[in-house]
């Protein structure tokens, strides 16, 4: 009885911890905007200070904001969708062929994976002004390719290493041409696998904010992190505070639409990948 | 006494097959398949890293870009030379230590309880990932907004404290704010990793050490703990190398005001804002050089093998 308390406890306190700041920024969204310029404190906005949706029309009336979402989205897409087939085709190879240089492949995206995103935002803003990339798609798309193939490689090749790979020829035995044992064996088996790389892959490029904030200087590549944090930038303690909640909102909505369809695959990748001790 | 979690022994290098045409092949496979992968990792972190190495060699600024003179180590001499440099050093690694530290406790006792639960699995692993998927910048503003005397709620929570008080107007404070940002976005990634490393403790051994009359503090310090330490290290190694890079709350929160600045935010300012590109690549190279000494430390002290830890022999 004693120990069911505390877990009852337990789970309350996981729950408060990561749905309060959440619960938080939604509540300012709804103060409306005069009440933050006299000050208005408290978790919930005060009688005759709310805002209705006020904020939310106002952002999405704003033209820049509505940019960055699309750039946002666009970009991060197509970094991931190049991505995850990069790092399929490696992971396949690293966890079905013997070839020399697998040990290499391994350590260099460990060592990525920890590289200092900031050391490379110097050279590369200059690399990409004197080749055109900066401020461009393809200048955001490229860099989060990079940063984004040690997670997937690592993520696939665990989840690989897992398929039953003599199925395929097990369906050949049985009378099937390569194409379709490849088609109705293996894609099934390792498309979970795929789709959580791909997943985590996207959070990491809708999340980033060094080469957001460096290599973009319009609104003709400028993601939605860097957008919110110039989304009036003077007084950099006294800002819009219920407006930049209510472009927070709608910039996590594309995030928890993914956690709750997907929570189950994404819990899988993340630990599949990092941790088998 | 401790218990080390098995490792496979699978040792497929040790049998050197024999060069037959169809390993040649199989090996030109494997080498295709992963080369865009490497190349692409190369373009982006080591030709830029390169050509960083080379700039700081110059006294280089975007101002004035005709003015670009050769003068060896000067600008590591400058950097090094610069109490500037030391105080934000000093500064991320506190971030750095301190974040961790809880990052781990908080972790490892959520961990704990999602092992342990048996009821609204569903919604506390779907509440752990809202966290880890929020972007970090929105995570600084809500914390920043929290923390605001002039619109946040953390003052008349906290009992005993002013109503106006200002967490950004010292260093301590706006330290604190900026950690509670940090801790509260990537406790959750934490926890998840040793859950991962929780699952696979087994359980006979936990009910063996109950049964021959361990309390519960032994149970854990004696027989969880030691097994899980190849995930606690592999979790702390990457939230460490993380964590000392931190940038984004920083540069939403306080702006670098105050002494919060870190190592990452030095950097960026002189290159980005500044412009300075000599001094900039300087000090990009010391950062990442500094992230190089302590992803060595960590490994040492810890002795910890990231080839056992992914089965990667």
């Amino acid at each position: 009885m004693k120990q069911k308390i505390g877990m009852v406890v337990g789970v309350a306190l996981i729950l408060a911890w990561c749905l309060l700041p959440v619960a938080w920024i939604i509540s300012l969204s709804f103060k409306s905007q005069t009440a933050i310029t006299n000050g208005s404190p408290g978790f919930f906005p005060a009688d005759g200070a709310g805002a209705g949706w006020q904020n939310y029309q106002d952002v999405w009336d704003n033209e820049q904001f509505r940019r960055a979402i699309f750039n946002s989205i666009g970009i991060s897409l197509i970094a991931t969708a190049l991505s995850v087939i990069i790092a399929t085709l490696a992971a396949y190879a690293i966890a079905r062929l013997e070839f020399r240089g697998k040990k290499l492949v391994l350590t260099m995206a460990l060592v990525i994976a920890m590289f200092p995103v900031v050391s490379l935002v110097g050279p590369l803003f200059d690399m990409w002004r004197a080749i055109g990339l900066y401020d461009t798609w393809p200048g955001l798309i490229i860099p989060y390719m990079s940063f984004t193939l040690p997670l997937a490689i690592w993520t696939l090749s665990a989840f690989f290493r897992e398929i039953p790979w003599e199925m395929e020829q097990a369906a050949q035995v049985d009378g099937a041409t390569s194409w379709q044992a490849f088609r109705r064996v293996i894609v099934p088996l390792a498309a979970p696998g795929v789709f959580t790389a791909a997943i985590l892959t996207f959070f990491f490029a809708w999340n980033d904010f060094v080469f957001g904030i460096s290599l973009t200087s319009t609104e003709a590549a400028r993601p939605i992190p860097a957008s919110l944090s110039f989304f009036v930038g003077a007084d950099p303690f006294n800002r819009p505070a219920s407006l930049l909640a209510a472009g927070a909102v709608i910039s996590t909505i594309p995030i928890i639409v993914i956690i709750l369809i997907f929570q189950r695959k994404i819990v899988a990748g993340l630990t599949s990948g990092a941790v088998k001790g | 006494m401790t218990t080390q979690t098995e490792t496979p022994v699978k040792d497929r290098r040790a049998a050197k097959p024999v060069e037959s045409d169809r390993s040649k092949a199989e090996a030109r496979l494997g080498q295709k398949l992963v080369a865009p992968a490497i190349i692409l990792m190369l373009v982006v972190t080591a030709f830029p890293m390169l050509r960083a190495l080379y700039l700081s060699l110059f006294n280089y600024s975007l101002t004035a870009p005709d003015d670009r003179e050769f003068i060896w180590f000067g600008n590591y001499a400058v950097a090094l030379t610069d109490p500037l440099l030391w105080k934000t050093t000093g500064i991320t690694v506190l971030y750095m230590v301190v974040t961790v530290a809880f990052e781990l406790v908080i972790g490892f006792a959520f961990a704990m309880v999602m092992h342990r639960v048996i009821f609204a699995r569903g919604i506390i692993r779907t509440s752990i990932l809202v966290p880890y998927g929020i972007i970090t910048v929105v995570s600084g503003f809500a914390w920043q907004f929290a923390f605001s005397y002039q619109n946040g709620f953390v003052n008349s929570w906290i009992p005993g404290l002013a109503a106006d008080f200002n967490w950004f107007g010292e260093t301590t404070p706006a330290v604190i704010a900026i950690m509670v940002s940090e801790i509260w976005k990537t406790t959750p990634f934490m926890s998840l990793l040793l859950l991962a490393g929780l699952a696979q403790v087994s359980e006979d051994m936990i009910e063996a050490a109950k049964v021959d009359g361990a309390t519960w503090t032994q149970r854990l310090t004696r027989v969880i703990l030691p097994n899980m330490r190849a995930a606690i290290m592999v979790a702390v190694l990457f939230r460490a190398l993380d964590a000392y890079r931190i940038f984004d709350n920083i540069f939403v929160m306080t702006a670098g005001a105050q002494n919060t600045e870190s190592i990452s935010f030095l950097t960026y300012r002189q290159t980005i804002e500044q412009f300075q590109i000599g001094i900039g690549s300087a000090l990009s190279v010391l950062l990442f050089l500094s992230v190089l000494v302590i992803a060595f430390l960590i490994v040492k002290i810890f002795r910890v093998d990231l080839a056992d830890a992914r089965q990667e022999k």
